[in-house]
Parts: C-alpha cells; structure tokens; sequence
C-alpha cells in the first residue's frame, strides 16, 4: 500500500507531485488537521464488500430514496398542501373552470404548466414503486438466506420499520394530489379506521380535522410526507448503514471464505466505482420509465368528489395487500353488543395484517428461540439448506400474494370472464391452503435439492458420456468435483432436533418442551452434509 | 489493520478465534469436510493483453462522453421543446425528450463507472478478518464500570425516591401533552354528527351533479338516477355533506318490491331511493345491474339486493344501505319525507347508541 496523508501536518507527507496534485494534498492536509478524518478513511477505506448479485436489491432501495429525495424536493416547490376550493384555469383544457382543492389544481399546475413537471412527478412516483419493491425483495433475500441471525436481529428490525415507514410515505404521497383515487383511498382509511373499537370514530374525527373529508388531510398528510416520515427513513437508514458497518456485510460460502474473514472488493476503489455507477444505473433507468410511460395521469380521474364511480381501479402495489384482506370478510361480520357495534369484517383485517407484520418483524427471534444458537453467522445460508425456514418463508409469500391478488379480485373476474363470487370464494379458500400447499412443496424441493447436492458431491456430475466396459456394461461417466467446487455444496449448517431433558432441579420446563415440539418442526426432516469419511468412501468406490 | 490486501491463492484458512457459544440444537461434527482455501487466481484479458486494455479504456471514454451529450441535449431539449398552453402534445415531447436527456447523461456515468470497475480496476478479491461484534472484555469492563461509578456518584438506585419521582415526572410529562390534540378537530361530538345528513322533510331529491330537481314523472321504470339533496352546493361544508348524503334513485316494478312493514309509504310508485354510501368503509356504491336490480360496490364489491331493501347479497358489508323515505311535493317533485332514520356509511363504534 502507498502512504497516504497521515502525518501530522508539521511534516507535510511526501505525496506524489504535479500542479494538480500538490493541491489535493494541500487540501488534504488542510482538512486533516481540522477533522482527524484521516482515522475513519483507514478504518472504512479499504472496507470489504463481497458481490452476488442479491446484494444489489438494498442498494437499489437505497438509491431510489435518494432519487425520491431530489425529485420530491423539486415537487415542494410548486405543490400547495390546502384543500381551499379553487377554480382551475390552468392549461389542461377539459377541467378548466371546474372547481377543485388548491392541492389538485397545482398538481395539474406541475404537470401541464412547468417544463419538466410532469417529468419529476413521474420520476416520483415511479422512484416509489421502485423503492418499496425493491426493500420487499430485499427483505426476501435476507429471509431466505438467514442473513438475519446473530449478530444482525436489530438490523433485520430495523430494516422492517423501513419497510412499513416506506408504506405510509407512499400512502401519504398517493393521497397529496386530492384527485378522485386519493380521496377514494382515504375514504376507505376513513372507513376502516371508524370501524376501530372504541376509540376509532375519535380517531378519524381529529385526524380529518372534522367529518370526512374536510378540508385538512391534505395539509397534514404533507407534512407527514415531506417532514416528519422522511426524517424517520433517514435515521432508520443511518442506523441501518452503521450496523452493517459493525456487522460487517454477509457473504455465500465459497472456497477460503469463512466465518471468520469477508471476501470480496475494498470500498475504495472498486466498491466505490461499482456502487456509485450503479446509483447512476438505478437513476438513470427510473428516469427512461418516467420519460416514456405514464403514471397516475390525474387530469383522467379529476377533483375528488365523495359520488362518482371507479370501477376497476387501483391502489399503488404495495397497499393492495391491505385492501385485499378486506374483500376476503365473508358477509355478515359485525355484531352489536351493549348497543356498541363491532365491525368485525374490519377488526379482523386489520389483526390479520398485523399479527401478519409482527411475526415478519419478530421472526429472527423465534429462529433463535428454536435452535438456541447463540454464535454468530457471517455465512448467507443457500435456501434449500434450511428447509423448513425455507418453506416458511413461501408460505408467507403465498399469503401475501393471496391478499394482493384480491385487491384486484374484479379485474381478474372481468378479465377471465368468471364471477366475482367464485373469485371471491376461490382466493377465501386460497388465503388458508395456499400457504399450507406451498409450505409442503417447498419444503419438499428444498430437501430434493439437498439430496442432489449430496449426490453430486459424492459421485461428481452426469458427464453425458456413456462408456462401455469390457465386460459389457454401459455406465455413464461421472465428472468429478474439485475441492473448490464442492465447498459449496457441503459446507453449511446442521441442526437436529432438540433432546427435551430435565434440568438441574429435575423438571422439564415448559420453554424446554417448547423449544423441543419447535426443533422437532424444524429439524426433524434433516439432509446431513456430507462428510470427509463419505467423500474418501466414496473416492475408493469410483476407481 | 483493518484489510490485508489481497488474498495469496491457496492460503491456509484464517480460523475464528474467539470464546466457544452455545450452539444450541447445532451439530458440530468433527468429519466436517475442510474448506479448501482460495482458489488461483483468473486474470481477466485487459490484465494480460495492453490492447485489450486500452480497449477497455476506450469504452469507458465513450460511454462518459455518451453521458454528456445525454446532458447537454437535455438542456437543448428544455429549450426546443417548450410547453404550449391547451397543447397536450407538447407536454408529451417535453417529458419525452427532457427525460430521454437527463436518462443517457444518468446511464452514460452509471454504466462507464462500472465498466471501470469491472474491467480495469484490480480484479483480485481481497480479505478482510472479522471480529467479534461484541467489544474487548477490558471495553466491556471498563463500560459497566462507567456506569457503576454513574450510579455510585448520583445514588440513581440508592436514592429511591428521587429517582422514582423522576421516572414519574418524565412518564406524565409528555402524557399532559395528549390534550392539545383535541382540537384538530371542531369541539362538536362526531358521533352526534355522523347520525344526520342534510336531508329532511320536504328537501327535493336533485341531480349530482348539477343540482336539478327531479320529477316522479322523469323516472321511468329500469332508470337510475344519481342524486345529492337541491340545496347541497349552497350548504357551507357541501363535500361533507355530500359524503354523507349521496343518493341512489331507482325505479322498479312496485310489485317487484319486497317492502317491510312501517316502510310501507317510503316509496312512490315503486321508486325508491338509498343511501350511495357503502356501509362497508364508505366507497359511492354506484353500479347498479337493471336486469337483477343488484347495487355492486367497485372497492370491495359488496352486492345489495333493491328488490329486498337493499340487504347485503355479498361481500364483505353487513348492513343494508339506508333508505331515504321519498314522496312527491304538489308540483310532482320528489322530496325526502325527513332523514335516513340510521346512520349512513361505515360502521362506527358509537353508531346505535
Ligand atoms: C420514501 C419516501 C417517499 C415516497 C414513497 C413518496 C411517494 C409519493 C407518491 C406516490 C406521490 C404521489 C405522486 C403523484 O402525484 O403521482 C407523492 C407526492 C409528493 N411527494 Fe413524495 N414520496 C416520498 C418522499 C418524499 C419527500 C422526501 C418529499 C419532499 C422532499 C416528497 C414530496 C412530495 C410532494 C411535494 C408530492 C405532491 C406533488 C405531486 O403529487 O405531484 N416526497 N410522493
Ligand atoms: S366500501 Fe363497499 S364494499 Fe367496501
């Protein structure tokens, strides 16, 4: 490694030299003695970040934020937060002279009357959906790879309060423009939030600022949107960003990789060059999409008016999970008692969805639970390794997918030309046994795959190549595996059920017992790796 | 020393050393096959080959320079094509061609950046040691110690009830505070204003949106008619109100009419009109099939039954929508007989108190 500016600054460090130069090296020593930053370019510098492709789906979350940020900015300062009725005379001809709230006319102000306008408000909103897809897929990855063991629990937390804080940036912002779909939207907020028990009529009564719809959402969403949630992402995103620093990033295993070392190329330069051009990339791809098509054309919908039809519309992506779960209710769910009403056909939505959300957030803690493993684990699991994991996790995505594909249950009926009482009733029946279907047929690939990963690092590939021996028989050539290649294959966890034992007093507790039923459901069905006595055995059976 | 740079091929495996955790339910087999350590090293072709090399730089030139002509033709693309007033086309080729601008200046880094990378910064993988995330046992010494002596020299636990009537005072403090959240909204009680909309005896039914009267002559039998109260848009508040009193008008054979009894008189002529509002969450229950005579909500598609008052046939609502009681005023106008004798709209907590 060459020197860098780190002396102190009495002793000018000798650094290479040229007009262009001698400057960045004054400018150098000039910050150094005045911040110290020396220290934290030695210890982040040379940083090691390890590549796979999976790695990226953070970086594009994390570089459509900063995409949001600047073109939002350029949105604040022509956008005006109020719903005071206003006529419009801008230069969208069919809704001029309608009256409509200040905050929609000077949407179709930023669309139709600045150059580049609509340009950054598609850029917005396309920088939106890209966001909360790409923390979705995100999130995936680290799900089925495990990388959220110890040491990253509070990391995986953290990174799930993204994910829910990006929902209601999106939401917020949907509902800004005041145009037809965003006050149908907030109108079904309005709706679910009375049907809270108790204290939900009060709720909606203050935060609408008086009956629906008034005229102070619009302002208080604002600034929700541009103020008090952006400053949420921003801390959570900072300290998402230390603990990976202090975690360290994870990394598949591969030859020389352990749990002890990161492989992979240093922040400077290689890193920095990658990560910075793809930025650009991610940047750049967004602005093509917002160039070329368009989104949420407003001047289509109008002013929100509390009457007219929207069939066949919908929500961004991300909420129709929500609104999904609300078309699955059966009829008939609300009762009444002691004269108050209980709308169980929204009471129970919302619980599904969040005892849905609380066991994604928590799940890192149940894992730990199960396996009462408490080392650390820098090494990203390979799905099929953890079966059951593995199988959980689709079945989660196959309850989420059930609920999001309700949210359009009436396209898909006018679509497919059925009814929408048998979409309905399908996708009701799908919501219980389809995560059940895909619990088992995942579980089931993973342990196949398991197998053949153990056939091949014992007898090596089908080569294709048939030979025949001198005796007569045909058998088929096995390629074996070098060293290297089998690593990949045979180096991961085992775990095997729990033997449930009494303690030191003699009892069996009841978090033993637990722990016991749970790593039976985990561990039970378990693929070993292959072992160094079954490769040698294995070598001699091949002469 | 944080990073050795690169990795010598083939060198032994650095091992983790570190205190031994519980494992848990994990095996630890001591037939676990050995990692084998780094693989040699593949040199890339513009590591052996100059031309190729120079190749590569060139690339990388070219994809920067694509990216300033990308920039430059944004700003040209700003000037040339301005937005005319009325002219939908022009605000199409603005956001075209200005986007198309900034995209190739945007892609042009993006793509030269990483090429770059890949092809001409140094390829080899390079290694980094972890450490234990949790500190040195003398750090983690020294921290509890700094709180011991924290605790020792300000009595937090000796001194109970100080720091009791701290704890107290820091729990009540921002609880005070919830009271100034009271006034987002006016002082009237929501649970009295969702029980009334505008409508009361003799307030004609009106066309939405225009505000027209309608005549029981105008409604032939099969039509449908959307309807807000006449003096709505005179109302101070007319979106709230509207909300709430929003209108459907049918229509049907009178002896296609399941009427209850006390509901005898709400309809004329077996017109009838309900509440547009979903009892569900609240979305205009607007689509209405002659042939069945079934209201469909578009947001979750809640189906009512208007031969059978309205009563939930599907979906996820409970609750029949609300009917207006109507008659005809002498000159032949429908007019509301008083209000909906229930709330309208979603559910609420309070709703039959
Ligand atoms: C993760 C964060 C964010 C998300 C997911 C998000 C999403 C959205 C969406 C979907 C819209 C509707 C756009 C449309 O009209 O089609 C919107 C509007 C808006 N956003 Fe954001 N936004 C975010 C952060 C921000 C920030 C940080 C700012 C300001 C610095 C901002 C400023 C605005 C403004 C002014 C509007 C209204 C103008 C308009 O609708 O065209 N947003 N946002
Ligand atoms: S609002 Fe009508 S069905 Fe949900």
């Amino acid at each position: 490694m060459t020197a860098t500016a780190t002396t102190p600054a009495t002793t000018e460090t000798k650094a290479p030299t040229g007009p262009g130069m001698r400057f960045v090296n004054w400018g150098a020593n000039y910050i150094e003695d005045r911040t110290s930053m020396s220290g934290l370019v030695k210890e982040l510098g040379r940083k090691i970040f390890p590549d796979h492709w999976s790695f990226m789906l953070g970086e594009v979350a994390l570089y459509s934020f900063v995409v949001i940020l600047l073109s939002g900015t350029f949105l604040t300062f022509f956008f005006q937060a109020s719903m005071a009725p206003v006529v419009y005379e801008g230069s969208y001809p069919t809704l001029k002279g309608v009256e409509m709230s200040a905050a929609m006319a000077s949407t179709l102000d930023i669309s139709f009357d600045v150059r580049g306008g609509l340009l950054m408000r598609q850029v917005h909103h396309w920088a939106a959906l890209l966001f909360v897809a790409s923390i979705g897929l995100h999130m995936l990855r680290v799900f089925f790879t495990g990388a959220f063991r110890k040491p990253r629990e509070i990391n995986w937390v953290v990174g799930f309060l993204l994910f829910v804080l990006a929902m209601a940036e999106g939401f917020t912002g949907y509902s800004l423009p005041d145009d037809l779909l965003s006050g149908n939207g907030l109108r079904i907020i309005d709706g679910m939030v009375k049907g809270i028990p108790v204290i939900g009529t009060w709720i909606s009564y203050l935060l609408f600022g008086g009956e629906f719809p008034g005229e102070a959402i619009v302002g208080r969403l604002y600034m929700l949107h541009i103020m008090l949630l952006p400053a949420l992402v921003i801390a959570a995103i900072g300290v998402h960003m230390i603990l990976l620093i202090v975690n360290k990033h994870t990394q598949f295993a591969g030859p020389g990789r352990t749990e002890g070392n990161v492989v992979g190329n240093p922040i400077m330069p290689v890193f920095a060059a990658k990560a910075g051009g793809f930025f650009f990339i991610v940047f750049g791809v967004i602005m093509l999409i917002a160039a070329t098509v368009t989104i949420n054309p407003i001047w289509n919908y109008g002013p929100y008016d509390p009457s007219p039809v929207s069939a066949g519309t919908q929500p961004d992506w991300y909420i129709g999970f929500a609104d999904g779960t609300l078309r699955l209710i059966p009829p008939g769910w609300e009762f009444e008692l002691w004269g108050f009403t209980f709308s169980m056909n929204i009471i129970v939505p919302i619980i599904i969805l969040v005892v849905f959300l609380v066991l994604v957030a928590f799940y890192p803690f149940i894992e730990a639970f199960v396996t009462g493993d408490k080392r650390e684990h820098h090494m990203t699991e390979r799905p099929r390794n953890a079966p059951t994991r593995t199988a959980i996790g689709a079945a989660g995505v196959t309850f989420y997918a059930v609920m999001w594909a309700a949210a359009s249950s009436d396209l898909i009926a006018t679509h497919f030309r059925l009814s929408i009482e048998g979409v309905t009733h399908t996708l009701q029946a799908l919501l219980i046994l389809g995560p059940i279907i895909a619990y088992i047929v995942a579980k089931r690939i993973s342990i196949a795959l398991q197998k053949k990963d153990r056939e091949i690092a014992l007898h090596g590939y089908e080569s294709g190549r048939i030979v025949r021996l001198p005796g007569g028989e045909y058998i088929e050539v096995h390629e074996q595996l070098s060293d290297y290649e089998r690593w990949r294959l045979v180096s991961y966890d085992d775990y095997a059920p729990l033997m449930v034992r009494p303690n030191a007093n003699g009892k069996i507790t009841f978090g033993t017992k637990l722990r016991g039923v749970m790593s039976r459901w985990f561990f039970e069905d378990r693929i070993a790796p292959v072992t160094r006595t079954e490769i040698e055995a294995s070598k001699h059976g091949h002469h | 020393m944080a990073g050795t740079d690169g990795a010598a091929p083939g060198t032994a495996v650095e091992r983790h050393e570190s205190a031994p955790l519980p494992s848990g339910v994990a095996v630890i087999s001591d037939d676990r096959v050995e990692n084998p350590g780094f693989p040699p090293y593949r040199p890339r072709v513009s590591d052996t080959d100059p031309v190729k090399e120079r190749q590569n730089e060139r690339r990388v030139f070219w994809l920067f320079l694509a990216s300033m002509i990308g920039s430059v033709f944004a700003v040209v693309a700003y000037i040339v094509f301005p937005i005319h007033e009325g002219d939908l086309g022009s605000v199409r080729l603005n956001n075209l061609f200005l986007g198309l601008g900034f995209a190739l200046g945007l892609l042009g880094i993006g793509f030269g950046a990483v090429h770059w990378s890949k092809s001409l910064m140094d390829g080899h993988d390079m290694v980094e040691l972890r450490h234990d995330t949790r500190g040195k046992p003398e750090t983690i010494a020294r921290a509890s110690e700094i709180f011991t002596l924290g605790n020792k020299e300000s009595g937090f636990t000796r001194r109970k009830l100080i720091r009791n009537g701290l704890l107290g005072a820091l729990v009540l403090a921002p609880l005070s505070a919830v009271v100034i959240f009271r006034d987002f909204a006016p002082a009237d009680d929501p649970a009295t204003l969702l029980k009334h909309t505008m409508w009361e005896k003799g307030t004609r039914l009106a066309r939405d949106p225009n505000g027209v009267p309608i005549k029981a002559s105008d409604v032939t039998i099969g039509s449908v008619f959307h309807v807000i109260p006449e003096n709505l848009n005179d109302s101070e508040h007319p979106l709230e109100e509207k909300a709430k009193a929003a209108v459907l008008l049918m229509r049907l054979n009178p002896e296609d009419l399941h009427i209850s009894e006390g509901r005898e008189d709400w309809s004329f002529r077996g017109i009838v009109a309900y509440s547009k509002i979903c009892t569900h969450v609240g979305c205009p229950v607007a689509l209405y099939e002659q042939q069945t005579h079934h209201l469909l909500c578009p947001c979750h598609q809640s189906q009512f039954d208007i031969t059978r008052e309205a009563a939930v046939i599907f979906g996820p609502a409970k609750r029949p929508l609300p009917q207006l009681p109507i008659t005809v005023d002498e000159e032949g106008y429908l007019v509301a007989q008083s209000d909906f004798h229930e709330p309208v709209g979603p559910s609420f907590w309070e709703r039959s108190l």
